[in-house]
């Protein structure tokens, strides 16, 4: 069997997760903020499952592949907060000339609301600035909201705070 | 350095060959470096050391998450339980683990390592069923069963019924030019130096292996603001699971696969590390040296099972590259060929800690149901019945765990065949 190239690379492609149906139809996400969970292998964990307030992600055995119902979900952005893979995202394209994504972050120095931070794509490459709307805190994992430029919100995964 | 090789060795307050990764530093403490064979200590005062004789239901050796997870069901159970490990804390590899953990919300899953290893002390160090000897090593098994273990300033000789033995494994190393340069280290001595006691281990960093533990340990030296400069993977796909890859790549950490580590080149210390591609079998493809300006190397290669205490016992053991090594056989209780002495953690095969919590259990419940009678025994059978259940099939039938599932089956045995194999192989020594 074919390597999948996530598998060489690190990296999942669009194509990849849509096709996983792990990306939300792209008219629910202009309709306001949802989760991405970028989760395509089956570990075993379930850890998001308990903590959805919304109870919008199914899995049935420990081992299965998380399912997102995107009626359901918020984009309250818990699922961000508490995946140990740090693979949970929120994406909402619902800005006329902005889109906004919800990262976790673990690194030092911890990004403040207002502050301009350098955007990285899934391969770390810097795709342009955003500014911090919104930053909480759970054990030790903040979960950051940027506005980004209109366009990167499927793109953007990382902030990175000039020291 | 995760407190099982000789690259910490030296000579502290006149006594040599001391493993300095775990030897607190204290007021007045004279610590000089040792070169080849040093002569053992003349003329140092050591103290006097006192003889202790202790009796136990149990005895779990090395309190990682297998020890911890089966002292305290164990004690759940009524049994007086003696639990004893080298390092100055309990927890084993869960101390340095500043990640969260996978699995499920009941298994711990979503807390951090140390997290993990926190709530457990606290639940041993409240229970008066169990008793904790740390910086103290087991040594040696004797005949009638006696185990000989080293403290600080006292030798204890235990009398058990029965043993749990879960001392882990032992980081691999490899072979290239120079790797005996200060600067290159195992990742777990990495680990060690930089989440339990806070110590930047170096600037820049070239980590070899793409495995979790190599992938986690980038993560972690992110985290540190040491500078990761490639993950380097001789396979053509990265080993571990793809978020911990994704965690690092986001970050502009490349993974180089299809390349391995040649040479490492400086003057007392690491400055320079090269690199090569290699072809489908594994040969370096010449003209793709690559060189980095690294002051660390970290190398994240694979454990070895620590087979140590099973072997001595006599235990019939079993070769598995499944599982990182030799280990021994076992019932699917976790009883070994020696009666008595259950194996859990990565001693029993290189797993993770999850199922080494859940295989700690297991064996202690085997424990259990002998010692006790009545209700409790048909509870802890009961239990030990459902834990191995969800085990075998729901968290081994994950895909990413085929391999150590498949190596821990061909290393499990029925009763009626260990049976079998301990009138083969009767074992010089026996617990009970
Ligand atoms: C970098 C890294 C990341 C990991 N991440 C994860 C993860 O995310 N999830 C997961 O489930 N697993 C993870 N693991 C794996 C997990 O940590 C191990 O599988 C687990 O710790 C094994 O538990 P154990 O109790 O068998 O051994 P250990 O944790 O190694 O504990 C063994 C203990 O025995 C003591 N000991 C050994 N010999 C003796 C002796 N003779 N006398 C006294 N004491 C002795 C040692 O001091 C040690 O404390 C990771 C491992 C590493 C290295
Ligand atoms: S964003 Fe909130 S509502 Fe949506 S899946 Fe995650 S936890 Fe559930
Ligand atoms: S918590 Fe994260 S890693 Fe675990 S199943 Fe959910 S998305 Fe996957």
């Amino acid at each position: 069997m074919a390597i999948r190239s996530y598998r060489r690379t690190g990296v999942v492609e669009l194509e990849e997760l849509a096709r996983l149906n792990m990306l939300p139809p792209e008219e629910r996400l202009r309709r306001g903020p949802a989760a991405v969970l970028e989760c395509p292998e089956m570990i075993p964990c379930n850890i998001c499952v308990p903590y959805c307030p919304t109870r919008a992600i199914g899995m049935e055995r420990l081992i299965d592949l998380p399912v997102v119902d995107w009626e359901r979900c918020t984009g309250c952005g818990m699922c961000v907060a508490v995946c140990p893979g740090l693979a949970a995202f929120v994406v909402d394209l619902s800005g006329e000339d902005c889109d906004y994504v919800t990262v976790p972050h673990e690194l030092l120095p911890v990004p403040r609301v207002g502050e301009e931070v350098i955007l990285l794509s899934r391969r770390g490459e810097r795709i342009g600035r955003g500014t911090v709307v919104r930053a909480w805190e759970r054990n030790r994992t903040y979960v950051v909201t940027v506005r980004v430029p209109k366009g990167l919100g499927t793109e953007v995964r990382a902030v990175w705070v000039e020291k | 350095m995760i407190g099982k090789c000789s690259s910490c060795f030296m000579i502290v307050d006149g006594v040599p060959n001391v493993k300095t990764c775990r030897e607190p530093v204290r007021e007045g403490l004279v610590v000089e470096r040792q070169r080849g064979w040093v002569p053992p200590a003349g003329g140092v005062e050591l103290g006097g050391v006192e003889n202790r004789e202790l009796e136990a239901d149990l005895l779990v050796v090395g309190g990682g998450p297998a020890g911890l997870s089966a002292a305290l069901k164990a004690a759940e159970y009524g049994l007086d339980v003696v639990i004893v490990d080298e390092h100055l804390r309990l927890g084993g590899q869960l101390l340095k683990q500043t990640h969260k953990f996978f699995g499920s919300v009941e298994l711990f899953g979503g807390l951090r390592g140390f997290q993990i290893a926190e709530e457990y002390i606290r639940k041993l160090e409240s229970n008066e069923k169990v008793k904790v000897l740390s910086q103290s090593a087991v040594y040696g098994v004797f005949r009638g069963g006696l185990v000989g273990v080293v403290g600080r300033g006292a030798h204890y000789a235990i009398r058990p019924k029965s043993v749990v033995g879960s001392p882990g494994a032992s980081e691999r190393y490899l072979d290239f030019v120079n790797n005996d340069l200060p600067g290159v280290i195992g990742a777990g001595g990495a680990q060690t130096i930089m989440n339990e006691f806070g110590v930047k281990p170096g600037e820049r960093a070239l980590v070899v292996g793409s495995g979790n533990v190599g992938l986690i340990v980038s993560y972690q030296l992110l985290q540190a603001g040491v500078r990761v400069e490639a993950i380097v993977e001789i396979l053509p796909e990265i080993g571990g699971w793809f978020v911990h890859a994704a965690k690092v790549r986001r970050y502009g950490i490349p993974i180089l696969t299809r390349h391995t580590l040649r040479a490492v080149y400086g003057n007392e210390r690491v400055e320079e590390a090269e690199v090569v591609e290699v072809d489908e079998r594994f040969n370096p493809i010449p003209g793709s040296e690559k060189r980095f300006e690294v002051d660390l190397v970290l190398l994240a290669v694979g454990l070895e099972p620590d087979f140590r205490l099973f072997a001595q016992c006599g235990a019939a053991m079993k070769w598995s590259p499944d599982l990182g090594g030799p280990v021994p056989l076992r019932t699917s209780d976790l009883e070994t060929s020696v009666r008595n002495l259950y194996v859990a953690g990565d001693a029993s095969g290189i797993e993770e800690a999850t199922t080494a919590m859940i295989e700690g259990q297991i064996a202690a419940l085997s424990t259990a149901s002998k010692l006790t009678d009545g209700s409790r025994a048909s509870r802890a059978i009961e239990e030990a019945e459902k834990l191995s259940k969800f085990l075998w099939d729901e968290y081994r039938a994950s895909p990413l765990l085929a391999r150590a599932r498949r190596g821990k089956l061909s290393v499990t045995v029925s009763r009626e065949e260990m049976e079998r194999i301990r009138s083969l192989n009767p074992s010089p020594v026996s617990f009970g």
